[in-house]
């Protein structure tokens, strides 16, 4: 078996196969079964089957044909060991090209040059082209795939989750099934709305969100990720709006578009950066023109094998940076190139190309900070839990958000030290901010929201600091946890029918399977685990983000904040975690007609929760035959294997990702995830757990602070101060000067015409027709008196005949003579 | 002049059909008997026709004339006229008849004004 024959048609029909649901259920979606209830099970059978194929993808193509060396990763993820070897990344059928590097600095640069003399050095990866939609000059725009392991551990994860999410959506929108009274809608009449049920509806949309999801995740070039990231953004505001008949659903959906939008503007910058200057948009090099080369994409240009992927400005941007040196029609010299590239001082051309460099990778970012809800963009997607409780597991979890952070992996290769700073920073922004929120949020959905935020904060953090597989192996912990508590607290929701916790309490008594599973969704995601012996999910991924962010600080001590932000935030992260999990299922019952009505859900619903808990326990595990961080180690981009500087920003430097695993930095993080952990945890059961402390109390004390926090840091109100006060004050403005102005100008014309137009009918009216009329009076008075000229008698005509024949004799006798 | 005295010449003729033209128009206004009208139709057309036959003479008035023929031919094509004229209006007069009963052309009133 072929791999690179055969994981493009494993993964594309794992990506089409939603497509093809969605489109039978659009055409035939409420035909489907009772009530469109056969919607459900085409959807979920369709993403059942692209899990399948992603699976056969991930465990019986790509793991066997790939080199492999579980040991050297699992040794080095749980020890830090100091001896770190790189696998060889050849392909398998080119031999196992093993490459020793460097545990030390001062060794590397030698090491790396031997071993690049020795070794073709290789990221496994397939990268080539479906169909080609059109072909602009150099630019190619086309329908391709860019699968290495990070591809197929993505569609594993994503097919998996979303069959699950499908799975639990057929019991959860049940409801849908039948006819609906929304009891959040009141009409104008003062009924509630009552509509048709949209079952079928709801699974149309779910199938179009995974095939965009994947489509982003197999697409092989920017320009089609970007059509797949607009598709994720309007699945999203289908979804959110779901209850479309609800103002703040509506409210939500459009909220969640436009702040989308904002990031996509600067998405469209960096692609037009990048089509401008690198004349490409393919990933991966594709032999395209069939000269058997492979024309470089993106990644080769920015890091060259001459250069030993280290990153360059590539040619493209220091021609477009020195323009205005260039004759027309002149080709310059790569002497020239380099002269210029080396001209980094301050206004030099190099120095415009690096920034060209810098604002493509910020650009890009720009898009993953809207898509996935970071500061300052992040105000959409607590909004975003007017969806169906499924959709947002989906959202948070496999899609959407998971979308950002994965493109800011995917792109990593172009991210200057100086973007990663950026990205560092907002992530940790973002993670503090959001965890501060979720822990005054009374709504359960809202808490998790505000989590999900943190979380992704977390794993931009980790980008940010050169931890590429700590931040891809969060993301892929996090979707398993993030989707079980979900899934938990939609379970929840669905029993009491309220999202707010001060209704709750107690509920373990009557739903334990959803109180046990969401526990262990809370353990792994404040990353529970016994030191360097064994842990939860979130123990492996979270360690491994403080453990970069400490390495992070050893190299760059005036950023060494980040760490301790990363560490604050793990603690309150424990915190919220345990104070959901504690207000929604221990205690007493606050609302006894809630809890009295509460029941566990069906088995159809519980079920993917205990499958996922499971997972969400183990999949972190180092001790797998198969373990994520080795496959995801194969496909860190190239070039990151080493420490990387700065340009711009003086003393910046990324360390390697593997210094992190070195003891003094792995050990001491390890104990700090822990000591955080705990200490949240403990704070939250001295709270909620044994209520030794009153929430309640403590709230007055720190009044303004709790406000300040429970008005989500006035985020909301500062965008309405900052934007949509001024558009609608710009706007009401417009619309007066409509009003009065351009209004005017017309209602003045009208009323101008009318009146000419009642002249114009007057003299129509008395003038024209008086005289038409007037003509015709006449002629009928004359018409009347002459009749009686007509007695009809024979003698009297004779006599009228002789009478004047004479008196025409007399006249004409007298008159012409 | 006398008429008395002079020899037949043109003004006698033109008297004799004054004095016709005149008693036919006379008939024509005073007659109610349809048939009545219609004689004095002929009788205004022959006034006509001598005056006509007069002016076209030869002998009456020589060295005016041409040939001499006009009046002649005119009086033959009054009299042409005036048989044609009588037969469409003696079948008018008849249809009259059957519909009044009666040849009274002052019953023959219905398109007065």
């Amino acid at each position: 078996m072929d791999p690179a024959s055969t994981l493009p048609v494993l993964l594309g029909l794992a990506w089409l196969v939603p497509l093809a649901s969605f489109t039978l259920i659009l055409l035939f979606g409420p035909r489907m079964g009772k009530h469109g209830q056969g919607a459900g099970m085409l959807a979920t059978a369709a993403i059942g089957t692209s899990a399948v194929l992603s699976l056969i993808a991930l465990f019986f193509v790509w793991v066997p044909n790939y080199d492999w060396a579980p040991e050297h990763h699992a040794a080095h993820a749980e020890h830090g060991s100091a001896e770190h070897h790189e696998t060889g990344h050849g392909e398998a059928e080119h031999g196992d090209h093993g490459q020793d590097a460097h545990g030390a600095d001062e060794h590397k640069a030698e090491e790396h040059k031997t071993a690049s003399e020795h070794h073709e050095w290789h990221k496994p990866y397939v990268a080539g082209e479906w169909y080609t939609l059109g072909q602009f000059g150099k630019l190619r725009i086309g329908i391709s795939y860019y699968i290495d392991s990070l591809t197929v551990t993505m569609f594993a994860m994503i097919t998996f989750i979303a069959t699950m999410i499908h799975f639990y959506a057929n019991g959860y929108m049940h409801d849908e099934l039948h006819e609906i009274t929304d009891h959040e809608v009141t009409l104008s009449d003062g009924h509630h709305l009552h509509r048709p049920g949209r079952f079928h509806r709801f699974f149309q949309y779910l199938s179009l969100f995974c095939f965009s999801m994947l489509g982003i995740v197999i697409a092989g070039n920017i320009a089609m990720v970007f059509v797949f990231w607009e598709l994720v953004g309007i699945c999203s505001y289908f979804l959110i709006g779901f209850y479309i008949e609800r103002k703040s659903a509506s409210n939500a959906a459009n909220k969640a578009f436009i702040v989308n939008r904002v990031g996509d503007f600067g998405m469209i910058i960096g692609l037009m950066i990048l089509i401008a200057t690198l004349g490409t948009f393919s990933f991966g090099d594709i032999d395209t023109d069939g000269d058997g080369t492979a024309e470089p994409g993106i990644f080769s240009l920015v890091r060259t094998e001459a250069n030993n992927h280290a990153l360059v400005v590539p040619d493209g941007m220091v021609r477009a940076a020195a323009h205005s040196e260039i004759a027309a029609g002149v080709e310059p010299t790569a002497e020239q190139i380099a002269k210029w590239r080396a001209d980094t001082g301050p206004g030099g051309v190099g120095r415009t190309a690096y920034w060209l460099l810098i604002v493509a990778g910020l650009g890009i970012f720009c898009g993953c900070v809207g898509k996935s809800a970071q500061f300052p963009l992040h105000v959409w997607l607590p909004d975003a839990m007017e969806g169906p409780t499924p959709v947002s597991a989906l959202v948070h979890s496999a899609t959407m958000v998971a979308a950002g952070v994965y493109l800011v992996g995917r792109f990593y290769p172009v991210f200057t030290p100086e973007a990663l700073l950026v990205i560092a920073i907002i992530g940790c922004i973002t993670l503090f901010i959001a965890a501060t929120i979720a822990i005054v949020a009374v709504d359960i959905k809202r808490v998790l929201a505000y989590s999900t935020v943190s979380q992704l904060g977390y794993m931009m953090l980790a980008l940010g600091v050169g931890g590429w597989s700590a931040g891809m192996f969060h993301l892929i912990t996090h979707a398993f946890f993030k989707s079980l508590l979900f899934m938990c607290s939609g379970s929840v929701i669905h029993a009491v029918h309220t999202n707010d916790m001060t209704k709750m309490g107690g509920l373990r008594h009557k739903m334990p399977f959803t109180a046990y599973t969401m526990l262990a969704g809370c353990l792994a995601i404040m990353g529970a685990g016994i030191p360097f012996m064994i842990g939860l999910s979130g123990y492996y991924s979270k360690d491994a983000i403080l453990a970069q962010a400490l390495s992070f600080k050893a190299s760059n001590p005036q950023w060494g904040f980040l760490f301790y932000v990363a560490s604050v935030g793990a603690a309150i992260t424990a915190f919220y975690m345990f104070r959901l999990w504690f207000m929604t299922f221990a205690g007493k019952p606050r609302d006894h007609h809630a809890y009295d009505h509460a029941h566990e859900s069906p088995k159809i619903m519980y079920y993917p929760l205990i499958v996922l808990a499971v997972l969400a326990v183990v999949v972190a595990w180092p001790f797998w035959p198969v373990s994520i961080v080795a496959l995801l180690e194969q496909a860190r981009p190239e070039g990151f294997h080493e420490t990387v500087n700065g340009v711009l920003v003086s003393n910046l430097t990324h360390p390697a990702e593997h210094i992190s695993h070195e003891p003094n930095f792995h050990n001491q993080a390890t104990w700090v995830a822990t000591f955080v952990g705990l200490s949240g945890l403990g704070l939250a059961i001295v709270f909620y757990g044994l209520s030794l402390l009153n929430p309640a109390e403590v709230a007055r004390q720190f009044k303004p602070l709790y406000t300040f926090l429970w008005n989500k840091w006035y985020f909301d109100e500062l965008y309405h101060y900052i934007f949509v006060k001024p558009v609608l004050f710009i706007a009401n403005r417009v619309a007066e000067f409509d009003k009065v102005v351009i209004d005017g100008i017309i209602d003045g014309l009208a009323l101008l015409t009318r009146m000419i137009a009642r002249l114009d009918d007057l003299s129509d009216r008395y003038l024209v027709d008086g005289f038409v009329n007037g003509l015709a009076a006449w002629t009928y008075a004359t018409g009347s008196k002459l009749r009686s000229a007509e007695t009809g008698r024979i003698r009297q005509y004779v006599m009228f005949i002789v009478v004047g024949t004479v008196a025409m004799f007399v006249l004409i006798s007298l008159y012409i003579s | 002049m006398n008429l008395l005295t002079d020899p037949v010449g043109i003004t006698h003729y033109l008297i004799v059909g004054a004095i016709l033209f005149v008693t036919g128009a006379v008939c024509m206004a005073t007659k109610r008997n349809a048939l009545g009208v219609l004689m004095g139709i002929e009788l205004v057309l022959n006034g006509a026709n001598v005056n006509f036959v007069a002016f076209g003479s030869e002998y009456l008035r020589p060295g005016v004339l041409g040939i001499g023929l006009d009046g002649q031919l005119i009086a033959l094509f009054v009299i042409i006229l005036a048989a044609a004229e009588a037969a469409v209006a003696l079948a008018i007069v008849l249809n009259f008849y059957n519909n009044h009963s009666t040849v009274d052309v002052d019953r023959a009133d219905e398109l007065k004004g």
